[in-house]
This record gives structure tokens, C-alpha cells and sequence, in this order.
């Protein structure tokens, strides 16, 4: 079973080179730590920035220069600045390659559901609803199953949705899974993790192959 | 060179009035205007509608109309981080309409550059597309969305000139942009106020012609709302 920061790791692998890539709130955020440094990568924040660097040092933070989770933040050379209209027209035009992002629920149809619990939580979906509907290639992060035990991966989401029919590949703290015509397909599996063990947890439809991998981290 | 500079915040506020919907610039509180808002508190108006991309905190930028009850409807696309404007909409007293962040920014910019209503994919199949229009294009499934109509923006830049032209820091710029000119009336707040001439015309980000009313603004807090930083013995 992997930790947020073992979710993260595996998730960088998939950054290749010559990416632009969104990273939402939380686990997503982990992501830059462990990309590969001998490829080139930028990262979005949908806020107006693009070549995010990494937290300033104390006392050279600055309250002009923050990411999409409101955090101050620094720039590396080759960034820029830009508005919300030019930021989401990266995003819907499909110029940026991959967005991580984070969710409450996920469909064996690749349905999303992450900004609203109704009756007891409503933050709004923020850039998320913008960014499921374009990119093209977006993975979510997440734990396999929420706080009460109960599975993330549904046949269908109880929640209200972020989008529709979007996501293609989740990596949780027990698997990874790709979304296909027949259920979640699983991929790899954390290590020291059963394939019985990740049954256990995904109420959807979960495809499972002859050899199914542990993951490889390193 | 048409001058658009007025005295201070409260000429650039002149014909505010209760019941009006109102841009406010800003991404959390980042390049939000400090100074039209606390004019806004000071003037007492009601039952006014913000269009902004979020709320503020309790205590600052838009949570401190919500803590007057100043605001009738909030439009936006995030609003965490405020108790104040959790209570005032799970009690009804706060209309809230929420809405996906690039179709907010698209909004205020369509309104900007005479487009009444465009397409966008974002919310298809959500509670967000119920009651719209939507159309395929290529295979793909969208959502008419019309564009903002606002009174007043009030927006915020670093530097700006007598004639009104704005330039920007950092990702203080977020909405503001687009929000110049989306409403009859955009009152611009700068830190820095030049002559005109002072500002290369390469270097403008947002022109004159969007800007109705420019002033100096004071006294800005800035304030952050995550402050984040490493130790220089971890780097």
C-alpha cells in the first residue's frame, strides 16, 4: 500500500518529456517532487502562471506570485505570467498535455465527482470542471477508498459530477487502474498489495489480467 | 490622450447604488481591489451581486460585504475557505451561483469583446449544463453560455497611467483582465498611478480604452492566504 507521497511517485512517471501539465490541490501538488530531472517539463497553475517553480525561502515569499491552492509559490527561467481568459484557453484548447487532479468518486465509465457533497460540503469545482471536459489525457489521484472504508471506484458516482466520460487512468494508494469499454482495468498494484485486496475495494467493475504487476516506484 | 484618472476611490465609486451587479477582480486574494471594496463596505450598499471568482476570506476582501450582509448573490467558482459565506448560503440568506472557472473568465470576457454567448464543453453532463443549450461539434458535446452583463468591475493593476492603461504582476492579473470593459463602467486601482508617456506601449497589458475611471490606490495589505516556504538548508 502506498503513502500520498508513494501515489505521487508513481504518477510522475508518467510526465513525459516536453509536457505542459495542470496539477490540482493535494496529492497532484506532490507530483512535481518526484519528475525526473532530464526531461522538460512545465508546470500550469490555472491561476495565471506557467513555469511553477518550487516553494520560496522564508522571508522571499511574495503575495503577487501564488498557485491555483492560493499558495506562494516561485518561478523558474522560461515562466510566465498571463490572465484567467488566455489560462483557460490553454486548458480548453487542449495546448496543456496532462492534468492530475484529485476526486470523491470515479465511475467504471469514467465519470468524475469531486466538488460538491450536497447538504454538507459545497467549495465549487473551481478550474476542474474546465480542465475534465478538455484535456485530453488526465489521471486522478486518490486514496482507493474514502474515510468510512467505502470504495471510490463506482459503477456509477452517488455524487453530483465534475464531468462526464473523462477520466482514462487513476492511480491509488493500492492500484493502477485505466477506465475501459469493460470496467477498471487493472493495471499494477502497489506493492505488497493482492489483487484480492483490491477487489475488496473497488465496487465497480475491476478487469483483471492474467499477470497483474507490482509497481515499479524507482 | 483621454484622461481617465478621478481624485480618489470615492469619485471613482460615484453612482454605485444598491441592487447592482458588480466585477471584482482578483484569484483568492491576489490582486483583488483592496480599496473599491472597502468603499463599497463604507458606502453601506445592499443586495448587491459580486461576480468574482471567490469570496474572499471572513475577514477580508469579499467576506467583509458578506459580514455586513451587503451581498445578495455571489458568482463564482470556488468559495472554500469562508465560515462567513458557508452560513449566509446553508441559511438561504446568500444566493450562490457557482460556476466552472474558465466559463466564468469566458464570461466577463465575452462580455468585454461583444460576444452575447459562446461554447464550451466544461459542466456538459453536470448540474451546471441544466436548463442550457448544448450542441455537438465534431463529435464533441458543448454548453451555450452567455456572457456576463455587470454595472461596475472594479479591478486592480500594479502600475497604470492617466490614460487608463493597466500592467500587471505576477498572478495578481487572474481575472482582471478580462474584467475591464465586461461592464458599463470599470474603475481601475493601481498602486502605482504615472503620467502618461511613463509606460512603454509594449509593455501594457490592458488597454485605456477598457478603463473608464483610474486612481492611486492606498494603503494595500496584501495579505496571503497560504503562506508557503522551504528552509534554505533544505535546497
Amino acid at each position: 500500500m502506498l503513502d500520498k507521497n508513494g501515489i505521487a511517485k508513481r504518477i510522475a512517471k508518467e510526465v513525459k518529456d516536453g509536457y505542459y501539465v495542470n496539477l490540482g490541490i493535494g496529492i497532484p501538488t506532490l507530483v512535481a517532487n518526484f519528475v525526473r530531472d532530464d526531461i522538460q517539463v512545465e508546470f500550469q497553475s490555472e491561476n495565471g502562471v506557467l513555469g511553477m517553480g518550487p516553494f520560496p525561502f522564508e522571508g522571499e515569499e511574495d503575495a503577487d506570485i501564488i498557485n491555483a491552492g492560493k499558495q506562494t509559490i516561485t518561478t523558474l527561467p522560461g515562466a510566465s505570467f498571463f490572465d484567467s481568459a488566455t489560462s483557460f484557453g490553454m486548458i480548453r484548447g487542449q495546448h496543456v498535455h496532462l492534468t492530475i487532479l484529485g476526486a470523491m468518486e470515479v465511475s467504471e465509465k469514467g465519470d468524475i465527482a469531486n466538488w460538491k457533497i450536497p447538504g454538507k460540503m459545497v467549495k465549487g469545482m473551481g478550474g476542474a470542471m474546465d480542465l475534465v471536459a478538455s484535456a485530453e489525457n488526465i489521471i486522478v489521484a486518490m486514496m482507493h477508498t474514502n474515510r468510512a472504508g467505502e470504495s471510490k471506484l463506482l459503477k456509477q458516482c452517488s455524487l453530483p459530477l465534475t464531468g462526464v466520460g473523462c477520466v482514462k487512468k487513476i492511480v491509488t494508494n493500492l492500484a493502477v487502474l485505466e477506465v475501459t469499454d469493460e470496467g477498471f482495468l487493472l493495471l499494477e498494484r502497489a506493492p505488497g498489495t493482492t489483487v484480492e485486496a483490491i477487489r475488496a475495494a473497488t465496487e465497480g467493475t475491476l478487469v483483471v489480467p492474467a499477470q497483474v504487476p507490482e509497481m515499479k516506484l524507482d | 490622450m483621454i484622461r481617465k484618472t478621478v481624485s480618489g476611490v470615492q469619485e471613482a465609486l460615484s453612482g454605485v447604488q444598491d441592487g447592482m451587479t458588480f466585477m471584482l477582480g482578483g484569484f483568492g486574494l491576489c490582486g483583488i481591489p483592496e480599496n473599491a471594496i472597502a468603499e463599497l463596505v463604507r458606502l453601506g450598499v445592499k443586495d448587491i451581486t459580486c461576480i468574482s471568482n471567490n469570496a474572499g476570506v471572513d475577514d477580508f476582501g469579499l467576506g467583509l460585504l458578506l459580514q455586513k450582509h451587503q451581498i445578495k448573490k455571489m458568482i463564482s467558482s470556488y468559495v472554500g475557505e469562508n465560515d462567513e459565506f458557508e452560513r449566509q448560503m446553508l441559511s438561504g440568506a446568500l444566493e450562490v451561483e457557482l460556476t466552472p472557472q474558465g466559463t466564468l473568465a469566458e464570461k466577463c470576457r465575452a462580455a468585454q469583446a461583444g460576444f452575447p454567448a459562446f461554447y464550451t464543453p466544461a459542466g456538459y453532463g453536470t448540474e451546471v449544463a441544466e436548463g442550457k443549450e448544448t450542441r455537438e461539434f465534431n463529435g464533441k458535446m458543448y454548453v451555450l453560455e452567455q456572457a456576463y452583463e455587470a454595472d461596475f468591475s472594479f479591478v486592480k493593476a500594479w502600475k497604470g497611467d492617466e490614460a487608463g492603461n493597466l500592467i500587471f504582476k505576477g498572478t495578481a492579473r487572474n481575472f482582471n483582465p478580462a474584467m475591464c470593459g465586461a461592464a458599463r463602467i470599470t474603475v481601475a486601482e493601481v498602486e502605482e498611478l504615472v503620467p502618461a508617456g511613463s509606460l512603454d506601449p509594449n509593455h501594457v497589458h490592458v488597454p485605456g480604452i477598457f478603463v473608464q475611471r483610474i486612481f492611486q490606490g492606498k494603503a494595500y495589505e496584501k495579505r496571503i492566504e497560504q503562506r508557503t516556504v522551504r528552509k534554505k538548508e533544505d535546497a
